[in-house]
């Protein structure tokens, strides 16, 4: 497979997975801030900070008012990350790797750029938000099962199941990290309304706000919710699960091309730090800490993994 | 159908159905108007969803368009067919041979066929291909030969198009969309097939690889890029032939051959179809800023590492006033009179064809010599008289630049209307595959239909859409 395409695969796959978040952050944000908050504003702007678009949308923007954060994360193109850039985003890189796609994943893309390009063209009124956030989720899993349910399990499907994994660990780590005052076990906290409000916020940005209640037996602790996001391999946006997932990957690369390059041991490395591992220790470590050295070794292994196979030269 | 009939209707004449049309008209009286209206929107949606799209130059990745699709086929019979494909494969023989010929021993020149001045002055001519001689001598592997017909046994030859043709890619879909909308049909009407057209792509290119080449050859499809016009269908043919869609910067020279970047290194390639122009192919031989080639392919091409098809340098075929000559080349190389009729065509050039040209300007078409895609030429009988006029200007100025030819009254095939059917104007594009082992030629190829009443254009840049094009079966 060319270079080229592996990397057009992988970022096709990153920039759908991106704008999955996206939706599910501005789904939760909107949530808690219509229902919940009692500073909507402080609400929208971590949503801002964690979508990691402060800089570019503080170069357009005074204040967080609602209507104005979900325009900027919706349909801004000047955002790279909003989701109409997103999509296009990853439409253009369907496009260059149209050869190894199915016909299926393809017409999946492209009909989501169609519909999306069509649905983003008008600002988006309230009222319409929850209809327009639920056509991005179907959109994605048309997209997700059309992967999963019509690709070879070869080399092409690693590389797509690479970009989603490394963009959705780095997702999750940017929750973790700005919302991570809100997980530290302080005790004059515990239990208080606050508290509940952003353990609600964390666990709908990763979807896992109702299966939290049935997975984790011992109700909302801040450890119980930090456990679920890091450590829980049954969660398919927890930290653990994607580090075991891309390790699995790379490893059915090395056994399709019969070598183990550098980003493997990386992999094996960062699979290990998290298997099997407490989080009272994580908490002893800082947990703010633990999350800025995770997020650099997910960085350092995607770059990694460009230059072992070969995407840009 | 009322309108005025001068010209030749492929479906009816006089009174009657042409008997390629007859079973398709039975089928057709049967049809509802509204199904088919339905059906219409359903291909367009069709298309649309499975990105079969050009781009627009000078236009911003929103302007994908579609080229419009018509339901209706256009339908030969095999014997016209046959004729058809018979003058195809004599004139591609033929236009390998002459340039083999202009780019080695010059014998057509010598021999004072054609004057020496309408290779040496054009620009399509490659110095850079002088006494040397592509794998297998075949200069174009793939052509797509434009063809107009104007009566029951008038069929001319319009452009030869021995340089890069496009379209087939909408022969292939075309008939895709019509076996998903109108099974039934293709279970009563025996229609060539046109399917195996990728697999043959292959075959023939594999069959032009260098003579070293060890193994089954290594083939692929260089495209200039996304933003390309045609890059759907670069990457459709890719796709359907099953090899990499490469662009410059994933090749690069290796000891001696041509190489791609691959997810485990850089892997050797032995055949490039290519669809990036000649200009912009070698940085360090043509164009030196160029980014879609690959420095150092011509000294790789000329050391017989690698095949490029179609060859640098086959675009003299493609010169308008080469063209005018063609029955004599085709006589020179194959001994035989030309089997497909050229039209009639006055070279600016010579005092006396300028004279009468510049006299007749309202009566006919004049094109520039390299020109392509229907710009920069005159329809006289579309044009008005200060359009005339100040084209006389630009003629008398460069008249070697242009030749003229009669307004050929095209043949017309209907298309499906609001109203039903009504005739419009068709060309044919045929595509032939040339190798080492012979031509093999796609029975039918892309229609192109002018979609408005009594135009005579059929680029897709210039409004033009398609039909699906059938050869019955014997």
């Amino acid at each position: 497979m060319l270079g080229k395409t592996a990397g057009g695969l992988y970022w096709m796959f990153r920039f759908l997975e991106r704008a999955e978040n996206v939706a599910r952050l501005i789904e939760a944000g909107f949530r808690i801030a219509l229902t919940r908050s009692t500073d909507p504003e402080s609400e929208w702007k971590s949503v801002i900070v964690t979508s990691a678009a402060q800089p570019a949308y503080e170069a357009k923007h005074v204040g967080y008012d609602s209507s104005q954060v979900v325009e900027f994360l919706l349909r801004d193109a000047d955002n790279p990350s909003s989701v109409l850039s997103v999509i296009k985003s990853a439409r253009d890189n369907a496009r260059l790797v149209r050869t190894a796609l199915t016909s299926e994943v393809w017409s999946a893309v492209n009909e989501t750029w169609m519909l999306l390009k069509d649905v983003l063209s008008q600002p988006i009124p309230e009222t319409d938000l929850p209809e327009v956030l639920a056509t991005i989720r179907h959109q994605s899993a048309l997209v997700r099962g059309a992967l999963h349910g019509t690709m070879m399990r070869n080399d092409a499907y690693d590389f797509c199941q690479l970009g989603t994994l490394i963009e959705r660990a780095d997702s999750t780590l940017r929750i973790i990290d700005v919302k991570y005052y809100a997980l530290l076990p302080s005790p004059s906290l515990v239990g208080s309304r606050i508290d509940n409000v952003q353990w609600e916020t964390i666990l709908r940005s990763v979807s896992a706000y109702r299966s939290y209640r049935s997975a984790v037996d011992d109700g909302y602790t801040p450890a119980g919710v930090a456990r679920y996001l890091i450590l829980d391999r049954r969660m398919p946006r927890s930290l653990a699960f994607c580090a075991s997932m891309i390790k699995d990957s790379l490893s059915l690369l090395s056994e399709k091309y019969q070598e183990e390059r550098p980003s493997f041991e990386m992999a094996c490395a960062l699979d290990a730090r998290l298997l099997g591992r407490d989080i009272g220790a994580i908490f002893d470590e800082g947990l703010h800490e633990f999350s800025g050295s995770m997020q650099n070794d997910i960085a350092a292994l995607g770059f990694q993994i460009e230059q072992d196979y070969r995407f840009n030269k | 159908m009322t309108i005025k009939q001068n010209f030749f209707n492929e479906m009816q004449s006089g009174e009657g159905v042409r008997y390629p049309y007859a079973a398709y008209q039975e089928w057709f009286a049967c049809q509802d108007n509204d199904r088919l209206a339905r059906k219409s929107q359903e291909a367009e949606a069709f298309f649309r969803r499975t990105g079969i799209t050009f781009n627009v130059y000078g236009q911003s990745d929103a302007e994908e368009r579609l080229i419009p699709f018509d339901l209706v086929p256009r339908i030969m019979s095999e014997r016209e067919w046959t004729k058809l494909s018979k003058g195809i494969d004599q004139r591609v023989r033929a236009i390998n041979a002459f340039l083999h010929d202009i780019y080695n021993r010059q014998e057509i020149l010598r021999a004072g066929i054609l004057p020496i001045e309408l290779v040496a002055q054009n620009d399509a001519f490659l110095p850079q291909m002088l006494d040397f001689s592509p794998p297998g001598n075949v200069y174009t592997h793939i052509v797509g030969t434009d063809i107009v017909r104007t009566g029951e046994d008038d069929f001319f030859v319009l452009e030869d198009n021995a340089r890069t043709p496009s379209g087939v890619s909408y022969m292939l879909e075309n008939r895709e969309t019509m076996l998903q909308m109108f099974p039934e049909l293709f279970g009563r009407i025996k229609v060539q097939r046109v399917s195996d057209y990728p697999k043959n792509l292959r075959a023939s290119l594999e069959a032009s690889a260098p003579a070293n080449c060890e193994g089954r050859p290594c083939v692929v499809v260089l495209t200039p890029g996304v933003y390309n016009s045609a890059y759907y269908e670069h990457s459709f043919l890719a796709d359907q032939m099953g090899v990499e869609l490469v662009e410059g910067h994933d090749l690069r020279v290796v000891d001696g051959r041509i190489a791609m970047r691959t997810t485990c290194g850089y892997k050797v390639i032995d055949v490039i179809y290519r669809r990036v122009d000649d200009e912009y192919l070698d940085p360090l031989t043509f164009n030196p800023d160029s980014f879609l080639g690959v420095p150092g392919i011509m000294d790789v091409y000329r050391a017989g590492n690698i095949t490029i098809a179609n060859a640098p340098g086959t675009g003299v075929a493609d010169d308008k006033a080469i063209y005018s000559y063609m029955p004599a080349i085709i006589e020179f190389y194959t001994g035989e009179k030309a089997l497909l009729k050229n039209v009639e065509t006055y070279r600016c050039s010579e005092p006396e064809s300028l004279k009468y040209v510049l006299d007749n300007l309202a009566d006919l078409v004049v094109k520039e010599v390299h020109g392509s895609g229907g710009y920069g030429m005159l329809v006289g009988p579309a044009a008005t008289k200060a359009e005339i006029s100040e084209f006389a200007k630009k003629l008398k100025a460069r008249p070697a630049n242009y030749i003229a030819q009669p307004t050929l009254s095209l043949s017309a095939v209907p298309i499906f209307s609001e109203l039903g059917l009504a005739p419009r104007h068709v060309d044919l594009r045929p595509f032939a595959l040339v190798s080492p082992r012979g031509v093999d030629i796609t029975p039918g190829g892309l229609t192109r239909v002018a979609l408005s009443e009594g135009s005579l254009v059929v680029n897709s840049s210039q409004g033009g859409g398609t039909k699906d094009t059938w050869v019955l079966e014997s």
